[in-house]
């Protein structure tokens, strides 16, 4: 059964606030979650005042200049600020994006930022990703092959075949859509999420791999793929546009085609 | 090393509402109600069965202001449901599944299925 409430020791209190420097004029307010594990304390909401004029336009860059210039100690992971890694994935004004692509200037407000939703938190934006990766591990995303590879070159496939991957084989796992998907939150011991799935997809889709019915064996279970009741928040949160709700449907329509 | 319990992020609490979740919430919670409606019927027909005075009880009771209440709300439940299953047997068959598809046939079934209530009802009082 699903539990709608925050554990005692996950409810966020009210925190520290930091207010502007002098002569700012061009505030905005940022509230973030934050939770230090070296404290007995339970998780906290601190309001960080930016000057806008001194700070680049994303929301990463906001975080960068809170760490750097008011407040050390705030964590959170980022790496590449341009899209492909996936590391700064949290959620930012009520939706699942990556800091460093979401522009400060489309969000109106002030503007609060937490971790993915429903996952073990780390220290501050930091989530515990093991168990989606875990899930990434188990559909095995890697070529399945049983007869030989060409003695004189690579498996090759059509333009056409190609196409049918490119989109779902753009997936960066930064967690987005997974920990956006209610069904998730509840499920997330038995139900794979759209990231895992959206990748199930792309292998099985794959002319080149010949394990497709052993994948769709390895799905077929009423909530390994199932869960999934078309929410579509995966879709919707996708900070590179790819659709995990749509490669889920078609999935299912493979389960079904076959039992036929 | 003590191990920590670790808290759990915020979800349901801090997550944006969309048109597609919340439809898809309203089209759980419309099945579950279009079953306990059921439950009213089979009421009223096993009362019409066991007699008079049974059946004078209950169509009392569902005539009155409960079951005006139920009816607007088993007509409502069952619009949306109505509206919302034709969306799951398109997205079934692999259709409509754009973000702003899903957005607009999500907006599509909520606007006919208060209409579709709202005439129903009409009907029903006219």
């Amino acid at each position: 059964m699903a539990e709608f409430q925050l554990p005692p020791n996950s409810r966020v209190r009210p925190g520290k606030h930091f207010p502007a420097p002098a002569g700012a004029s061009n505030v905005r307010r940022f509230s973030i979650y934050r939770y230090d594990p070296d404290s007995s304390e339970n998780p906290r909401l601190d309001t960080y005042e930016v000057d806008m004029d001194s700070c680049g336009p994303m929301v990463l860059d906001v975080l960068i200049k809170i760490k750097n210039e008011i407040d050390p100690t705030l964590t959170f992971r980022r790496s590449c600020r341009e899209g492909i890694c996936g590391s700064c994935a949290m959620n930012i004004a009520g939706g699942n994006t990556l800091a460093c692509t979401q522009a400060t200037a489309d969000l109106q407000g002030d503007i609060k930022i937490y971790p993915l939703p429903h996952m073990p938190v780390v220290k501050d934006l930091v989530p515990d990703l093991t168990n989606f990766y875990a899930q990434y591990a188990s559909i095995k995303p890697w070529l399945q092959t049983r007869t030989p590879a060409p003695p004189d070159q690579e498996r090759l496939q059509s333009k056409e075949d190609q196409e049918k991957i490119n989109t779902p084989s753009a997936c960066i796992l930064c967690a987005c859509c997974s920990t956006s998907c209610p069904s998730y939150w509840w499920n997330s011991d038995r139900y794979l999420g759209p990231a895992a799935l959206l990748a199930a997809y792309r292998w099985l889709v794959d002319s080149r791999d010949e394990a497709t019915g052993e994948r769709l064996d390895e799905l077929e279970d009423p909530f390994r793929i199932y869960r999934c009741h078309t929410i579509m928040n995966c879709t919707n949160a996708c900070p590179k546009d790819l659709n995990p709700a749509k490669a889920i449907a078609e999935t299912k329509k493979m389960l079904a085609a076959r039992s036929h | 090393m003590p191990e920590i319990k670790r808290p759990l992020s915020p979800h349901l609490g801090v997550y944006k509402w969309s048109v597609t979740m919340t439809l898809s919430i309203l089209h759980r919670m419309s099945g579950v109600a279009l079953s306990l409606c059921a439950l009213a019927l089979v009421a009223w027909i096993v009362a019409a069965a066991s007699g008079t005075a049974a059946y004078a009880v209950v169509t009392g009771l569902l005539t009155g202001w409960f079951g005006i209440l139920l009816l607007l709300g088993f007509s409502a439940s069952f619009f949306i449901h109505l509206g919302n299953g034709i969306r799951h047997l398109f997205w079934d068959a692999g259709y409509g599944f754009g973000r702003a598809t899903a957005h607009k046939t999500g907006v599509i079934t909520l606007a006919a299925a208060a209409l579709l209530t709202v005439l129903f009802l009409a009907g029903v009082w006219s």
